[in-house]
């Protein structure tokens, strides 16, 4: 089968029109763009159905993981004595992500209707959206959305006449990156400190308050309403088989025009660089290296952005992954140990502090990274640096101590040289002064 | 000991700054209580959570009370938020201690927090601080001595397509240059503070 490559989408087969903010994002707008048609259909088209398109439409989650949402969906029990919930996981703090922002800020219909469809496709009555501390005036957008559709009759008891019941709740956060891992995403919204849980039980054995919860990315759930209205053929035309649809990247750094585009997934990096964000500043010639998919996944060089395609199989093959389509891109004049540096102070900064290789690790490699990157040290404690990393890395509960290794693991394979030469500059300089000194 | 050492060792000695764990909780022995006309919103928010779970409402409550008492939490505010959610005290201090946006010490009557992460820095977040902290004559982390303003320097803020960018109070502005950043602030310095976000 030959892969239709398309590098653009027409406005028709964007799912996010609005996501430049350059219409209305009231239901109104929402509506003029074609929103809530055809909601009633799809509210009484049995759940089981609705996951089985979901499954052959091979949506995987947009929020790093890549898990297939179908599969996840077709996870929730039946409701039994217990209610089911849907949490929308709208934490968005993966240095380099600002996908949601813009949906919540500029398109949350579309938020607000995908989550219609996930509750009754769940056997939910309730939906919670966690919210990001900060995001206070996109909160307040959807806020609004989720007022105005219960105006319009599209939310609350019996929503048209179809016996499906949705209540959605925003809740805010107060800062903390941990936060976006789904089940300290649960602990924080019961009110606790934001650490993990241990797995199992998952989150749709005993999620919320211990009963079965299905936690999705916003983008994700936003993404199922189309997919079931223009169909499973539609949606698999875009990208490659296992990485179907349009995606929301978001490009920023050492680029011309740092944006947010929605593009068929599988566009090739360089592509995606040029064509939507004015490209890398100084031209291709200039680029250092990417990262492709957020701070935690480890960077692409040059020579391999040249080539790859943005999806979630092309990006593991060489050792990295799509995470959440944040392409960070880096020209010759960032100073790349430095970023990679603060990269790890960020890490150290945001350590829940639960299990004992990540709180003491991160701090560990952050200051081997900030020692190492002012040439104070030797060229053997690179090797030591990485051995460490791989001892954090797989041993804690959740994958967070994974996600702040792996950059580290990506500066030393492309860049030891570096390392290298700034630790032979420091022991240059030290020998001079010590012959200054005794003569 | 050599300035090197020194700053080694006030590096370790951050690092040991886990979440929370360095947190010293203030009591200005005042008792608090919630102003009358704050109940209904309060009865609002517990309303969302299923009975029985009120706890979940304690971010909330802890940053309704931060905003109406001076902008940080003493140990009174957080008792009122304990007892308003029929919750263990010390909960709620965890809870205030672990997360970035909730002050446990006073705070200026405004706060700018800088992003200084990833995509920020490659498009030069650090010389738009520095301008900010020229401007106020304090480094990030300090309040200036009028107590009108605080610096932060804060992880990624998620905005990083208008990079570099800075919140001020509830709004972001983003697309910022060191001249802007320093013209925003010298409002916010002035009690001008915008009321918007900006791009």
């Amino acid at each position: 089968m030959s892969v239709k490559q398309l590098h653009t989408l027409s406005v028709e087969d964007k799912i996010f029109k609005n996501l430049d903010g350059s219409d209305d994002w009231h239901i109104k707008g929402y509506e003029k763009r074609g929103g809530y048609k055809g909601l009633d259909k799809i509210l009484k088209t049995a759940p089981k159905d609705i996951i089985e398109q979901l499954k052959a439409s091979a949506l995987r989650g947009r929020g790093g993981a890549g898990f297939p949402t179908g599969m996840k969906w077709s996870f929730m029990p039946p409701v039994e004595e217990k209610p089911n919930y849907l949490v929308v996981n709208a934490d968005e703090s993966e240095p380099g992500t600002c996908k949601d922002r813009d949906i919540l800020l500029y398109d949350p219909h579309t938020l607000v209707e995908g989550i219609i469809i996930g509750c009754h496709s769940l056997g939910a009555k309730t939906c919670y959206v966690y919210v990001r501390g900060e995001y206070i005036d996109e909160a307040d957008h959807l806020q609004k959305a989720i007022d105005e559709a219960y105006e319009a009759g599209f939310l609350g008891k019996n929503i048209l006449k179809t016996k499906v019941d949705v209540d959605i709740h925003v809740h805010t956060g107060a800062g903390a990156y941990i936060c976006g891992e789904e089940t300290a995403l649960l602990e924080s919204l019961e009110g606790k400190k934001g650490q993990p849980r241990m797995k199992p039980p998952f989150p749709a054995g005993a999620g919320l308050y211990g009963c079965p919860t299905t936690i999705n990315n916003v983008e994700t759930v936003a993404q199922v309403p189309p997919i079931l209205k223009k169909g499973v053929k539609w949606w698999t035309q875009f990208g490659r088989p296992n990485n179907h649809g349009t995606k929301i990247f978001s490009i920023s750094g050492a680029v011309n025009k740092p944006c947010n585009v929605e593009a068929p997934m599988s566009i090739p990096l360089k592509t995606l660089i040029e064509e939507h964000a004015g490209g890398v500043i100084g031209g291709w010639d200039n680029l250092l290296a990417v990262i492709p998919g957020g701070s935690s996944t480890p960077m692409l060089s040059a020579i391999q952005a040249d080539t790859i395609l943005m999806d979630f199989d092309a990006l593991r093959e060489v050792g990295t992954g799509l995470g959440t389509a944040a392409v960070i891109v880096m020209n010759k004049e960032t100073d790349i140990l430095a970023v990679m540096t603060r990269i790890s102070r960020f890490y150290k900064h945001e350590s829940c502090g639960q299990c004992t290789p990540c709180r003491e690790g991160v701090g560990w490699v952050w200051r081997m990274m900030e020692r190492l990157s002012h040439g104070d040290g030797e060229i053997e404690e690179l090797d030591q640096l990485f051995k460490v990393t791989k001892k954090v890395e797989g041993h804690t509960i959740c994958a967070f101590a994974d996600g702040a290794m792996w950059p580290v693991q990506g500066v030393l394979k492309h860049f030891r040289p570096l390392f290298e030469a700034e630790i032979n500059k420091a022991k240059k300089k030290s020998k001079q002064n010590n012959t200054a000194k005794s003569a | 000991m050599t300035a090197q050492e020194n700053t080694l060792l006030k590096q370790s000695d951050e690092n040991l700054a886990l979440r929370g764990a360095r947190v010293q909780i203030v009591d200005d022995e005042k008792t608090y209580t919630w102003p009358k006309k704050l109940d209904k919103d309060i009865k609002g928010i517990i309303a969302k959570y299923p009975s029985g779970r009120q706890a979940s409402a304690v971010i909330s409550l802890l940053k309704l009370a931060q905003k109406t008492f001076d902008g940080w939490l003493p140990v009174g505010a957080m008792n009122l938020v304990a007892d308003t959610l029929d919750m263990p005290p010390v909960r709620v201090y965890e809870v205030a201690s672990f997360y970035d946006m909730f002050f446990t010490q006073p705070v200026g009557k405004h706060v700018v927090r800088v992003c200084t992460n990833v995509s920020c820095m490659v498009r030069g977040c650090y010389k738009v601080l520095s301008e900010i902290e020229d401007e106020l004559g304090v480094k990030a982390g300090e309040t200036t001595s009028d107590g009108m303003v605080t610096v932060q320097e804060f992880e990624c803020l998620g905005s990083c397509c208008e990079a570099p960018m800075m919140m001020i109070d509830d709004h972001y502005h983003g697309n910022l240059t060191p001249d802007k950043a320093r013209d925003i602030v010298k409002r916010v310095k002035e009690g001008d503070v915008p009321t918007e976000a900006s791009k």
